[in-house]
C-alpha cells in the first residue's frame, strides 16, 4: 500500500503548489501533524469532533520526556523517536522544563531499582544526600535512586494549546469543530481509538490519573516510583499542582476513575512523601490510549488517508517525530519502515 | 516429550501454565506464549474487563492464541467478590474453568484460606471447576479436596516475589500426602530452576507469570521454563539418584592409612 502513495508524493513534491491537508483530529496527534506540514507549506485544515483541542487521552497525559526512562519496558524505537521529540519541544515550547527524572523504590522494591538501571542508559546512582540535594523534599526519605540528566517535562495542556495558537498565528490555522474534513490532497486521520472502526487491530487501555494541589509538597522534576505492581509517576505542573498517574489497563471501557485504582495512585504519592496527605484532589480524569497489538507507534497510509495512530502511552514523546516522519513520507516520498505499514 | 496430565477429566499435554499480565505488550505475550507452548493461559476477569465485554480487544488477542483460557479471580478480597467474578467470567470466557484467588493479605497478596475453602464449596455446588490458590497447608488441602477441588495449587512463594520454593519441605510433604491429586505450584517462581525443582519433586505442573513477563527478554525466559519444566517432569519420571553425604564417614578407603581409625 505505502509504495504507490510515495510514488505519488514524489511527484507532488516536484510541483510548486502548496498540497492541501486535512487532519482529523485535535488531539496531541493532530496537532503536531498541522504544526509539521503547516511549517512546510502546506494548506492545512483541522477538524475535530469534542467542543475542544486536546480533550480525547491528550488531556490526561503525564507530559514527560522520558525517552530513556521508557526504554524500560519499551522498545529502542520508542528511545529514538523520544529523543527527536524532546529536542523538538525545548525548540517549539519555551516552558519545557529540563530538569531530568528521578527515579526511586521504597527499601523492600530496591531489586525493582537495580533492573531498572540495568535495563535503561543515560543514568547516574544518587546516594542519599545527593539524592537530597536534588530534590529536598526527599531529603533522607530514600536510600538511593537514578537521575536521568537528560530527560525533560512539560504541562501538555499548556504545550498543545501552545502549538494551537502558534498554528494560528504563524500560519493561519484554526480548528473546525464538529462537521466534515474539507476536501484535500491528503487526509491525516489522527483520531486516536476512534479511528478503530477503520483500523482493526488498534485497541484501547485505559489509563486514570489524578491532579492534587499540595501546599507543602515540593518537587521540581517528575519523580517515578517504582513498584512490581503498581509503578506510578508524579509530575509537577508548577503552583503547587501535581499530576499522578497512570494505570494500564487492558480495558476499553470509558468508565471514570475506579475506586482501586485512586487508592493505589493516592497511595504511592503518599509513600513518596506523606506531605500529599494534606492535598487537596483537583481533578480525576481517565482516558483510552489507542494501541496496536506490539505498543508501537504506526503511519498507515490506506489510500488518499494517511492514519497516524497507536501513540500507546507516548502521545507528547511521539508525536513531534511521527509527524515529522508522516510529511517526510507525505511531502517527499521517505519511507520509515519501522513505522509504517 | 513428558507425558499429559489430567485436571477435571482433560488430558493436558503442557505442563507449564501462564499468566497473560505485565508484559511489555500483547504481541510479546503472544510471541511468549507460543515459545513456551503452554495450551492454558489466565486472564484476570477483574481488572481487563471491566464491565461487561469491555475488555473485548484483549480477549480477541488471547483467544487468537488458540491456547484454553484458566480465568482468575486475581484481586478479590472476599467471598462473595470471588464468586461474583467468577460467575461474571463464566460468561464472558465461556468456561466453567476458574482460577480461585481469595486474598487475605494485600501487601504479600496471602491467600485467605478459610474464604477460598468457602468461596471453593460454593463455585464447586454452582458446576464450576475450581483451582485453587492455596498454601502448602495440608488441612487445607483437605478442605479444598473435599468441598469438590480436583486440583490444587499451593504457592512457591508470595505472587510476583521470585523467590522460588520457600518451603520446599512442605511442599514435598504435600506432594507426599496427596499422591493422586493433580498438584500445581502457582506463584513466587522467578527462575526456570525454580520451576524444574517443582517437577522433580512430582508436581504435575507449574503455574507463572511476572518471571516471563518482566523478563528482559520474555519470549526467551518463555523457552527457557518450558525447557525446565519437560526437563524436571523428565527428572522425575527417571527415579533420580539418592545424594549421598560424603562428609559422613562410611566404608574404609583402601590403601589409604589411618583413613578410617575405627576399622585400623
Amino acid at each position: 500500500m505505502a509504495e504507490p502513495a510515495s510514488r505519488l508524493c514524489a511527484r507532488f513534491s516536484e510541483e510548486p503548489v502548496s498540497q492541501r491537508i486535512s487532519i482529523i483530529g485535535a488531539g496531541i496527534a493532530g496537532i503536531a501533524c498541522a504544526y509539521e506540514f503547516a511549517r512546510r507549506g502546506c494548506a492545512v485544515t483541522i477538524v475535530e469532533k469534542r467542543a475542544a483541542a486536546g480533550r480525547g487521552c491528550s488531556w490526561h497525559a503525564g507530559g514527560m520526556l522520558a525517552p530513556w526512562c521508557e526504554c524500560e519496558s519499551a522498545e529502542p524505537i520508542i528511545g529514538e523517536l523520544g529523543r527527536e521529540s524532546l529536542a523538538f519541544w525545548r525548540d517549539h515550547f519555551a516552558d519545557t522544563v529540563s530538569n531530568g527524572t528521578l527515579v526511586v523504590a521504597p527499601r523492600r522494591d530496591l531489586p525493582d531499582l537495580q533492573r531498572f538501571a540495568r535495563r535503561t542508559q543515560a543514568h547516574i546512582w544518587l546516594d542519599k544526600d545527593a539524592l537530597g540535594r536534588l530534590e529536598p523534599a526527599l531529603s533522607g526519605r530514600f536510600g538511593q535512586g537514578l537521575f536521568f540528566d537528560g530527560e525533560a517535562h512539560l504541562d501538555p495542556r499548556a504545550a498543545l494549546s501552545a502549538l494551537v495558537s502558534r498554528l494560528n498565528v504563524d500560519f493561519g490555522v484554526s480548528i473546525h469543530f464538529g462537521g466534515e474534513p474539507a476536501p484535500a490532497d491528503w487526509t491525516l486521520d489522527c483520531r486516536g481509538l476512534d479511528a478503530r472502526m477503520d483500523l482493526q487491530d488498534l485497541r484501547g487501555v485505559k489509563g486514570e490519573m489524578l491532579m492534587v494541589r499540595s501546599p507543602e509538597v515540593e518537587f521540581s522534576r517528575p519523580i517515578r516510583l517504582l513498584h512490581p505492581r503498581i509503578p506510578v509517576y508524579i509530575v509537577p505542573r508548577g503552583g503547587g499542582v501535581y499530576m499522578i498517574g497512570a494505570t494500564m489497563i487492558e480495558n476499553a471501557d470509558g468508565g471514570g476513575v475506579t475506586v482501586r485504582s485512586a487508592l493505589e495512585l493516592l497511595n504511592a504519592a503518599y509513600t513518596l512523601h506523606p506531605g500529599f496527605a494534606e492535598a487537596e484532589i483537583i481533578e480525576t480524569g481517565s482516558g483510552l490510549r489507542p494501541a496496536f497489538p506490539d505498543n508501537l507507534p504506526r503511519l498507515r497510509p490506506r489510500g488518499r488517508t494517511l492514519h497516524v495512530n497507536g501513540f500507546y502511552r507516548h502521545g507528547f514523546l511521539l508525536a513531534p517525530a511521527m509527524a515529522r516522519r508522516a510529511a517526510d513520507f507525505l511531502l517527499e516520498g521517505k519511507e520509515y519502515p519501522e513505522v509504517m505499514d | 516429550m513428558a507425558k499429559p496430565f489430567e485436571v477435571y477429566g482433560e488430558e493436558i499435554a503442557s505442563r507449564l501454565l501462564l499468566g497473560t499480565a505485565q508484559y511489555p505488550s500483547p504481541a510479546i505475550l503472544g510471541d511468549a506464549v507460543r515459545a513456551s507452548g503452554a495450551q492454558i493461559v489466565t486472564v484476570s476477569l477483574r481488572r481487563e474487563s471491566g464491565g461487561g465485554r469491555a475488555g473485548q480487544d484483549f480477549w480477541t488477542l488471547i483467544q487468537s492464541l488458540g491456547v484454553r483460557v484458566l480465568p482468575n479471580t486475581a484481586g478479590c478480597h472476599s467471598v462473595s467478590e470471588a464468586v461474583t467474578t467468577a460467575q461474571m467470567a463464566r460468561e464472558v470466557f465461556e468456561t466453567d474453568w476458574i482460577k480461585l484467588e481469595v486474598i487475605g493479605e494485600e501487601d504479600t497478596l496471602q491467600p485467605d484460606v478459610f474464604g477460598l475453602v468457602e468461596a471453593a464449596g460454593i463455585l464447586a455446588r454452582d458446576g464450576f471447576k475450581v483451582f485453587p490458590y492455596t498454601t502448602e497447608d495440608l488441612v487445607v488441602a483437605e478442605r479444598l479436596l473435599e468441598v469438590g477441588c480436583q486440583v490444587l495449587m499451593p504457592w512457591g512463594a508470595p505472587i510476583g516475589s521470585g523467590r522460588g520454593l520457600n518451603n520446599p519441605y512442605g511442599l514435598r510433604a504435600m506432594r507426599a500426602h496427596f499422591p493422586d491429586a493433580p498438584l500445581i505450584v502457582d506463584a513466587g517462581i522467578g527462575l526456570p530452576s525454580h520451576a524444574a525443582a517443582a517437577m522433580e519433586m512430582g508436581y504435575d505442573a507449574v503455574l507463572l507469570n511476572t518471571a516471563v513477563a518482566k523478563a528482559g527478554d520474555p519470549v526467551a525466559m518463555a523457552r527457557a521454563f518450558a525447557l525446565a519444566i519437560e526437563a524436571g517432569a523428565l527428572a522425575c519420571r527417571a527415579d533420580p539418584m539418592e545424594p549421598r553425604d560424603m562428609a559422613q564417614p562410611s566404608t574404609p578407603v583402601l590403601g589409604r592409612a589411618f583413613a578410617k581409625d575405627d576399622y585400623a
